[in-house]
């Protein structure tokens, strides 16, 4: 299964570069989306709960941005059939679009969050990066998991565009909630705060329990 | 052990009936040559023989081994040449073959013979979209091939190929296992040991010994 994963990352990595979709819009709307809460909120600076919840919602839906793309070469372009017909295991197309949706969000994150810390963060965003870090990294891989299960079952659909936010943002529930608890804090005035370990637990088991779930069903979900 | 045998197969997409009841038998390095109108049949039973479509009705044996139940061991000794070439169109011939390659886990010598097989070498490395259909089906021809199937599913294999072409590719489909759905009654049945006609996903005709004029019947 490492050569196939292998094979299919170095190949979505290659599309990607030459004909770049997924990563340049993921930036340009989480940058245009904290330039709307710029001015929106009428606020120079925000901090705290708000900060958070600005940070996770904006990150939620440039995800979903990424996630509409994710399968669309191998439907547009017979890549599904290309893969079925070889002898390889099938999981190996969920863990390669689940890790290179991951490092999509972490390579958009890396603008994202400096955009967020220059054009609304109150606090120095210095302190809280190695907790922000982690937080993301866990939040990361949940909608990389989610997400590939759904972009697997939206791709099949003709209303793909439309099942993805319907059926993503719904299940992403818990993940924003425990990632905006715990950044909440992180991102508070006067310092950053100490990193709780439930809501990490809880992202940990968000990630555990949808990356078994799509262990056991992305294999049907490739059936016709 | 036969190369594909199929009794009373048969699929709908929803209420209509694509394909239903098909039963032959094919023989290892025999052609099956499928012959029918537009909307008969043909693409479906070609992607069941594919492990690509489950079989609502029937059993369907390909290589020994039941199909869907055991489609693992059938993937990678089969090739599908069909309407798509299967290519991503913004990487290069030689990256697309390399994909699949590595997929099938085949050395990248043999991508380079086909290439030269097929007269595709001097644009390997030109990406698939600037391709005219003619150099995207001797790719897609190298792509089927990759890992020297034992059977071959061809639908229209010498489709936008001029004759140069032609006389590169057809020899490279020859001596295996074949399935091939044509609409040049001439040349399919030439190539045939076994015939099946479909109307309507409906059997109307098969048999080993066919004429042309029963073939060209089912288009009328």
């Amino acid at each position: 299964m490492r050569h196939a994963v292998a094979a299919l990352l170095r190949k979505d990595l290659r599309l990607e570069l030459r004909s770049p979709e997924a990563v340049p819009a993921m930036v340009l709307f989480s940058l245009s989306t904290f330039v709307l809460f710029h001015f929106a909120l009428d606020e120079a600076e925000v901090s705290g709960n708000l900060a958070a919840g600005i940070l996770w919602v904006t990150l939620l839906f440039a995800a979903v941005l990424g996630v509409n793309r994710l399968f669309v070469a191998e439907r547009e372009e017979g890549g599904f059939d290309g893969f079925l017909l070889a002898p390889v295991d099938r999981t190996a197309l969920f863990v390669a679009k689940a890790t290179l949706l991951f490092a999509f969000l972490a390579f958009v994150e890396v603008f994202m969050v400096a955009a967020f810390a220059f054009l609304l963060l109150g606090p120095s965003p210095w302190a809280p990066l190695p907790g922000l870090v982690l937080v993301l990294a866990l939040a990361n891989a949940g909608i990389a998991v989610v997400g590939t299960l759904v972009a697997a079952i939206a791709v099949q659909t003709r209303a793909r565009d439309l099942l993805v936010p319907l059926i993503a943002l719904p299940l992403s529930v818990p993940l924003v909630i425990a990632g905006a608890r715990a950044t909440a804090p992180l991102l508070a005035d006067g310092g950053a705060g100490a990193l709780e370990g439930r809501w990490l637990m809880t992202l940990g088991l968000y990630d555990l329990v949808f990356g078994l779930l799509a262990y056991a069903i992305f294999d049907f979900l490739l059936e016709d | 052990m036969r190369a594909i045998e199929l009794a009373d197969v048969g699929r709908a997409y929803g209420e209509r009936v694509a394909l239903a009841g098909v039963t032959l038998a094919l023989e290892q390095g025999e052609t099956l040559a499928v012959f029918g109108a537009n909307g008969a049949g043909k693409t479906t039973l070609l992607r069941i023989l594919a492990t690509l479509l489950r079989p609502h009705r029937g059993t369907a044996r390909v290589l020994g081994h039941e199909l869907p139940k055991q489609g693992w061991a059938v993937r990678g000794r089969i090739g599908l040449l069909g309407h798509e070439p299967l290519l991503y169109r913004d990487l290069t011939a030689r990256e697309n073959l390399r994909f699949h390659a590595r997929l099938h886990g085949v050395e990248a010598q043999r991508i380079e013979e086909l290439l030269d097989a097929v007269g595709m070498r001097a644009r390997a490395d030109d990406p698939v979209h600037t391709f005219s259909r003619g150099m995207v089906q001797r790719t897609a021809v190298c792509r089927a091939l990759l890992h020297d199937p034992e059977l071959l599913l061809l639908d229209e294999p010498l489709a936008g190929l001029d004759p140069g072409a032609v006389g590169l590719v057809a020899p490279l489909l020859k001596g295996r296992t074949r399935v091939l759905i044509s609409h040049d009654v001439e040349a399919g049945l030439a190539e045939a040991d076994l015939v099946l006609g479909l109307r309507q996903g409906r059997v109307a005709l098969l048999g080993r010994d066919v004429s042309e004029a029963d073939v060209r019947a089912l288009y009328a």
